[in-house]
């Protein structure tokens, strides 16, 4: 290493063989990356819902949130494995590095309520007990007066303020959008596996699973607290104002399923319960969830919390299924 | 003073020290203060606020108004512990090295405030910035807004400038060992700085490509290179004794470069993220081993036999730790990029743990190490015994908390999700780890207290009552 041209040498020779490795492993496939085509359906989001991207990236929810699906088992809850083609309009990226909270891929299609989501923004425990999200009060005002045009948030007594309504700002209006347009779009021939369990159960396995079926508590329980838990809550009765009971629910509790089965199978809106009008829908499970999956959630709720209703079989929910709405 | 405790065991360009005046030493001792009490002052401030972040683990509603909230804050803790702390630390202690060991003065002594000023500009703004919710996404380490990378980048330009003046400028013959790790460290993370923020190729996966590697390289050829140059300056003149081999250091060198900038992928193993990428990351994990175990066994080699001297000499105590989780650390970063494992631990607090056993327990233990051990021989102070002690011992049972407790619950995070148990249930399992984090948390903490005490007595206060950090040689040691 001799004088000022040794220098260069190592310096130079360490820095040229540097940016070549980063040509090769970074910049270069990045700029193929950039050009990846969006995967069917996948759209760029409205100005409302960019908007609220930018109220999730500026207030870091994506370091406790992902949003990508693995082609794990761990991750069949969160949706089909993501493809390239999803993350198009994703800029800035908001892949994320951990689960401190659960991945946010499909929290749109999982969790598709406004109010819930209103609700759980406001306060996290409200809905989810045991969450150690913070809560984001921030996002919200509370006035004395409902102001024209705004709908009040329907925060349970316990968590509400004193007196007022709480009112979303537009940023939270805006983060709200985001998030309940977060939904993986279906790839032709790259199914989900809850849809492909769906089709299994609807064609060829029908029968047989229909015969043998046994209802099985823990699965109910599990299926329940999975996928209908966020909303009714695991005592079954619901958030008062918001989403109703399901302990001494009419419905429920009647020997007739239909009315129960059909609104797991395709939803509801705008219904009255026990005298309360509850604004928020409830989304259809007619696409996520088999007729022995609907069947054992419905019995794990007919004879839970004190309710003793008439057990249900999966071809009573095939036959629901099949009529329609 | 100052040249009386000097020890003279290093091949390096010491011996023409006395050709250097009073006034340039002075002034090289001044450059060094005022990094190490920057650096400290971001070590407070950055940790302070992690110990927050920690607490609203299980306090979620605690101080959770709009500038308080989790999401803004951890990142400012992240970028003030990397870009304050460890980098004005590391950065200080780089300028006085490479003096130092080219036997000259500075370059320019107005070049070396320029920088300092510029990098507390950018992490003063960068924290600001991020508080008001204005980042550049959730990009880990990159989310200051550009224009605030900019002024880092510029710092960088400064920095390295004043080093390759300096060292074309050296007494000695040849380029000592720590200049290649210092210089080349910053030469790199120019080109990092510049990929990380020009534009052009970064739309959505395409910013997902340089995400993993901009979270990788920004630590590993950043962080990794400057400690290590201060590993092979600082180890060698407490010990008194030269490095054990010169040429293990060149092969590191080397394979560091070669291996490291290409394993980012392995953040992002099973994203969509092109395969070849992701393997060829999870192979040049494996192949760190090389520089990592080379670069191990060259510090412990140049250590044999005097590991008793360790309990007589903290700046020892802290370089042996540092090196102790750079091996452990980085061995156990090429595990958890196995497919097989990091399908388990990927998204855990695992990978929390991780990241604070290499970037506390090498990265920090190699800055304190670097501090105590030559900030003493530029201002002729010793810190007390006591104190160092109390930061040495405190830090270490702290971050061993800290680390075992994430590292079981982020395995036992990462089973409850292969079990299939509702979610929520993951996050109910995670409480009593999440409280021996805060343990953790309070006692590091506590530790940067006395680290502070003892800057001061270092530069400005009463000097203690430590030894010199420079243990007598071989022969009047036995």
């Amino acid at each position: 290493m001799n004088g000022t041209r040794g220098m260069w040498v190592v310096f130079g020779g360490a820095l040229a063989l540097y940016v070549l490795i980063v040509m090769l492993i970074a910049v270069v496939p990045a700029i193929e990356l950039s050009r990846t085509t969006p995967g069917p359906g996948v759209q760029p989001l409205t100005p409302l819902q960019a908007q609220g991207r930018a109220v999730f990236a500026g207030n870091g929810c994506g370091y406790c949130h992902t949003q990508q699906v693995r082609p794990l088992a761990q991750d069949k809850v969160f949706g089909r494995p993501s493809a390239p083609g999803d993350f198009t309009w994703q800029t800035p990226e908001l892949l994320g590095s951990e689960r401190t909270g659960p991945d946010l891929t499909n929290v749109g299609k999982l969790k598709p309520s406004d109010v819930w989501q209103y609700i759980h923004l406001y306060d996290p425990r409200a809905v989810v007990p045991q969450s150690i999200m913070p809560n984001f009060r921030f996002l919200f005002r509370v006035t004395e007066q409902l102001p024209a045009g705004e709908t009040a948030v329907p925060v349970p007594a316990q968590f509400a303020p004193k007196h007022g309504y709480v009112v979303p700002t537009p940023e939270a209006k805006a983060l709200v959008a985001y998030l309940l347009s977060l939904k993986q779009q279906p790839i032709p021939g790259y199914a989900a596996p809850a849809e492909s369990a769906t089709a299994t159960a609807a064609t060829a396995a029908e029968a047989p699973a229909a015969e043998g079926y046994v209802y099985d508590a823990a699965k109910g329980q599990a299926l329940f607290e999975a996928n209908c838990a966020a909303c009714h809550q695991a005592s079954g009765e619901g958030v008062p104002g918001a989403f109703p009971p399901l302990k001494g629910n009419a419905a429920v509790a009647s020997d007739d399923p239909a009315l129960h089965l059909r609104t797991v199978l395709h939803g509801a809106s705008g219904v009255v319960i026990g005298g309360v009008k509850y604004a928020s829908a409830m989304p259809p499970f007619a696409g996520q969830l088999s007729d022995a999956d609907i069947a054992n959630i419905a019995n794990y709720e007919r004879s839970s919390w004190g309710n003793h209703a008439k057990p249900v079989a999966p071809a009573e929910v095939a036959a629901l299924r099949a009529g329609g709405k | 003073m100052a040249a009386a405790v000097q020890g003279a065991g290093i091949a390096d360009g010491d011996a023409t020290q006395e050709q250097i005046g009073e006034e340039d030493q002075r002034a090289l001792a001044a450059v060094f203060k005022a990094y190490t009490v920057s650096a400290t002052c971001w070590l407070l401030f950055g940790t302070a606020v992690g110990l927050l972040l920690a607490f609203k683990f299980g306090a979620p509603d605690f101080l959770a108004g709009k500038y308080l909230t989790f999401g803004r804050l951890r990142p400012i803790h992240t970028n003030d512990v990397f870009y304050g702390f460890a980098s004005l630390g590391l950065v200080g202690a780089a300028l006085y090295v490479t003096a130092r060991s080219c036997g000259t003065r500075l370059y320019s002594m107005r070049l070396a405030w320029l920088g300092l000023w510029l990098f507390n500009l950018a992490a003063l703004a960068g924290t600001v910035a991020l508080d008001l919710g204005w980042n550049w996404g959730d990009l880990e380490y990159r989310e200051w807004p550009w224009p605030i990378r900019l002024v880092f980048l510029v710092a960088l330009l400064v920095t390295v400038w004043n080093l390759l003046a300096t060292i074309a400028r050296r007494a000695s013959h040849d380029i000592y060992l720590s200049n290649w790790y210092i210089v080349g460290g910053f030469l790199w993370t120019c080109v990092i700085c510049l990929v990380a923020i020009l534009p052009w190729y970064q739309q959505g996966l395409g910013q997902v490509a340089i995400s993993g590697y901009f979270m990788h390289n920004a630590v590993g050829m950043w962080f990794t290179p400057l400690a290590l140059g201060l590993f092979y300056y600082a180890i060698p003149k407490v010990l008194n004794r030269p490095i054990y081999s010169y040429a293990l250091g060149v092969l590191a060198f080397w394979t560091n470069l070669v291996f490291y900038p290409m394993l980012g992928g392995h953040h992002f193993l099973f994203s969509p993220l092109p395969w070849w990428l992701q393997t060829t990351a999870i192979i040049c994990s494996v192949g760190m081993l090389v520089p990592v175990l080379g670069g191990s066994a060259n510090f412990l080699l140049t250590m044999r036999g005097r590991y008793h001297g360790r309990i007589e000499s903290y700046p020892l105590a802290f370089l042996f730790i540092g090196v102790l989780c750079y091996l452990l650390g980085s061995t156990q970063g090429t595990v958890e990029a196995l497919r097989s494992l990091q399908a388990m631990w990927h998204f855990t607090s695992f990978t929390v743990g991780h990241s604070h056993l290499t970037m506390y327990g090498f990265v920090s233990f190699a800055t304190w190490g670097g501090i105590y051990a030559l900030l003493p021989l530029a201002t002729g102070k010793n810190p007390g015994r006591l104190g160092v002690a109390m930061h040495f011992w405190l830090a270490l049972v702290g971050m061993s908390i800290y680390v075992i407790a994430l590292s079981i619950g982020g395995t036992l995070q990462g089973l409850d999700w292969l079990h299939g148990v509702p979610f929520i249930q993951s996050v109910a399992d995670m409480a009593p780890y999440y409280l021996w984090r805060g343990v953790g948390g309070i006692l590091m903490f506590l530790s940067h207290l006395a680290f502070a005490w003892n800057v001061w007595r270092m530069t400005a206060g009463k000097p203690g009552n430590a030894p010199s950090p420079i243990m007598e040689p071989e022969g009047a040691a036995a």
